[in-house]
């Protein structure tokens, strides 16, 4: 009896495990199928505008292809890298993309945590001033870029401004028009535009800051600059991380202001890696060449981010 | 990866190929679609809006579609829609990038013997030709001028140059040394060197081309050597960049440097016929447009402004070319002409077109574009040359060392030639 029982109590019982593996095997499929028709759209936007761009950019460095031909692109080796290492230009560019980049990251990352400390205050109208700060990041660069181009004439704003405060014994220079004051002028006006976005960024790191280690360190009665020292930086050590890599990125991607403001002269004086890219791809038609330089210029950031990465990291 | 790395391959393979012949497009059916830069523009455009509408009601056949885009980005388009081969079955196209262009196989040569108005009539410098054919056909011509004033001229005793007698190079000089030394004003001369891209070599080409030098060897088209670095471009050089250090001129001119003229900042303006309309209404009998200066090898203008073609690629080129031929109607030269302030091409047009007839106050920029147009170098090499020249000019003037300048914008040029096998020559 037991022994016919026996299965026909536990035939279900024994049928179950696989059932209910299928059964979740089933979920998971479709769970998966869902997650890949999700992401789908987000992997082909990513093929098509990053992917394979960057991989046209490696292929063509190695050919002669142009914009306009009708020839069809050949396979030249590594010609493109040898004109490039011939190439003046290019080393002008790399130099004023360093100078900019060495000058724009301590400052334009200092002044915006300057900002961020000031506006973080518990006072009234901080909001306006936050809004105030924020306002040029908004504006378009190509905007700021032509308004700044007026401000910088011989007889414009910023040199009013100069001949006034001194009255009248400085006359400042012809701003963009000068191969020693070209480049600092775009350093100072790309400052002022992008500070603000930094500030934020500097501003959310401030307030992951515990309000306890504040008031700990007012009872053990230390200054302010103790507090700071002590509480406030170390607090912001991923937060600097980030301002750091990105304001270094953005600093060796200038283009737009160089493009508006000087057109890379006077005298090559503020041609920088992405503008001769750019201006040696379409005005001058060289796609080989403009990748060859595009690809020397990714390894040159990837070269800096790793260096940042690796002094920036995590000390155990 | 490697489906990746096919991929990318059979894209590179069909971006470079340049438009070929396999693609056809630019037309469904009997709709046929014309691209045009005069997004911006709108005197200009009216008149495109006005021959389409014509032509659309002319005949049951063919139905042009208009898509207009800015200048600015005009070219760009262009070139990306080649690649893609979605190039419209017409459009215009810069005088001087037509050989670019027909030699990278995005124009087809045109016939435009059954217009009204034959391409003979026309002045040389708005046909566009490559090779002994015809590519593209333009409604007008634009010219470069001196723009002063009567009064001015006469107060510091500079004499009045004329289309047979214009200034030589040390009466145009001595004139702005007077207007400098007189101190009224705050330049003497304003080239508009505040424009970048293409007026460079539109508007300062042709000084260098006057004292004797050249953008590129006309006879071979193979080289610049010579030219663009010889005695008398170096002669050029130093007089340009002597304007900004003797104080004549500025280095980079504001952004409106017509409006200086106007307002009397500047004494003497290099600017182009376009500007005629607005010195007159401002002056009235006042003002004087002036020949170019005669710098030793005659006077010199650039020559060819925006013209019109059909695409390689278009699929319905009887269509194409009946629009076209549709548009050679002296009254829409007229009608271009009096919409933009621009030379009529035809001496038809010009009679009929106000100030410009014979004895017209703007007549001189017709006898101007007659006499005095260069085009500038007929290769596909083009585009390249006058980032060059442009680039080289500019540093010329920032102060760079003349002859050094120059040297390495020949061998850039040179190189350029030598690695890209163009095919040359009008």
């Amino acid at each position: 009896m037991a022994t016919t029982l026996t299965p026909l109590s536990t035939r279900p019982a024994a049928d179950a495990p696989p059932t209910r593996r299928a059964a979740r095997g089933r979920a998971r499929r479709r769970e998966s199928l869902a997650a890949l028709g999700m992401v789908s759209p987000a992997v082909f936007l990513l093929l098509l505008f990053f992917v394979i761009p960057v991989v046209l950019a490696f292929a063509l460095a190695f050919t002669n292809a142009r914009l306009v031909s009708p020839v069809p692109a050949q396979f030249t080796g590594l010609q493109n890298f040898r004109t490039l290492l011939d190439d003046p230009l290019f080393y002008k560019s790399l130099r004023n993309t360093f100078y900019f980049a060495a000058v724009v990251v301590p400052l334009q990352g200092g002044l915006a945590l300057v900002l961020a400390l000031l506006v973080n205050a518990k006072v009234k109208g901080v909001n306006f001033f936050r809004t105030v700060y924020f306002i040029p990041v908004v504006t378009s660069m190509v905007v700021v870029s032509i308004l700044w181009t007026f401000m910088y004439q011989k007889t414009g704003l910023v040199n009013e401004l100069i001949s006034h405060l001194t009255l009248g014994l400085v006359h400042g220079p012809d701003w963009l028009n000068n191969p020693s004051t070209s480049m600092p002028a775009i350093i100072l006006m790309s400052v002022w535009q992008g500070v603000g976005f930094h500030m934020i960024i500097w501003l959310a790191g401030l307030q992951t800051i515990p309000q306890d280690l504040y008031e700990a360190a007012d009872i053990d009665g230390a200054t302010r600059w103790v507090r700071f020292r002590y509480v406030t930086w170390p607090g912001l050590r991923t937060t600097r991380t980030f301002v750091l890599i990105t304001i270094t990125i953005a600093a060796f991607s200038l283009f737009a202001q160089v493009s508006v403001m000087t057109q890379g002269g006077p005298l090559d004086s503020t041609t920088t890696v992405v503008y001769q890219a750019v201006q040696t791809g379409y005005a001058q038609q060289q796609t080989g060449y403009a990748s060859a330089i595009s690809l020397a210029f990714f390894v040159l950031v990837l070269a800096v981010s790793l260096v940042q990465r690796f002094l920036t990291r995590e000390k155990d | 990866m490697s489906s990746i790395a096919a991929l990318a391959a059979a894209t590179l393979v069909a971006g470079c190929g340049g438009a070929g012949s396999t693609g056809s497009s630019g037309a469904d059916g009997n709709t046929l679609t014309l691209w045009t830069h005069n997004a911006g523009n709108a005197a200009e455009y009216g008149v495109v809006k006005q021959i389409v509408k014509d032509f659309n009601a002319s005949q049951s056949t063919y139905k042009v579609k208009i898509q207009a885009f800015p200048q600015g980005s005009y070219n760009d388009s262009v070139v990306a829609a080649a690649s893609a081969r979605k190039l419209p079955c017409i459009l215009d196209v810069d005088g001087p990038n037509v050989p670019n262009w027909a030699w990278g196989g995005y124009l087809a040569p045109l016939d435009l013997s059954k217009g009204q108005v034959p391409v003979k009539s026309q002045l040389p410098s708005t046909v566009g030709t490559y090779q002994d054919k015809t590519y593209a056909s333009g409604f007008y011509d634009v010219a470069l001028t001196l723009y002063s004033r009567k009064s001015v001229l006469k107060k510091y005793g500079i004499r009045v140059p004329t289309l047979d007698k214009p200034w030589t190079k040390t009466e145009f000089t001595d004139a702005l040394a007077k207007i400098k030394a007189g101190g009224k004003f705050t330049n003497a001369l304003d080239l508009g060197t505040g424009d970048p891209g293409e007026w460079w070599p539109y508007a300062y080409s042709p000084m260098l081309q006057s004292f004797g030098g050249d953008l590129i060897d006309r006879s071979t088209y193979k080289t610049a050597e010579g030219e663009l670095n010889g005695d008398k471009a170096v002669e050029w050089g130093k007089w340009f960049r002597s304007l900004v250090t003797k104080g004549y001129a500025p280095q980079k001119s504001s952004k409106s440097p017509g409006d200086d003229f106007r307002n009397g900042k500047t004494a003497i303006q290099w600017d182009g016929s376009w500007s005629g309309q607005a010195n007159v209404d401002k002056f009235g009998s006042d003002l004087v447009i002036l020949p170019p200066v005669d710098f030793g090898n005659g006077p010199k203008i650039g020559g060819a402004s925006w013209q019109w073609g059909m695409s390689s690629t278009c699929s319905n080129k009887e269509g194409a070319q009946a629009y076209l031929n549709f548009s050679r109607q002296t009254k829409y030269f007229v009608d271009f002409a009096k919409a933009t302030g621009t030379i009529p091409a035809t001496d038809a047009a010009a009679q009929q077109a106000k100030g410009y007839e014979t004895g017209g106050q703007f007549n001189v920029f017709l006898k101007e574009a007659q006499k005095f147009a260069v085009v500038r170098p007929v290769t596909p090499a083009y585009p390249y040359i006058s980032t060059v020249f442009s680039k080289t000019a500019m540093d010329i003037l920032a102060g760079a060392d003349v002859k050094g300048a120059l040297d390495q914008a020949v061998s850039q040029i040179d190189n350029n030639l030598s690695t890209s096998n163009y095919s040359a020559g009008s």
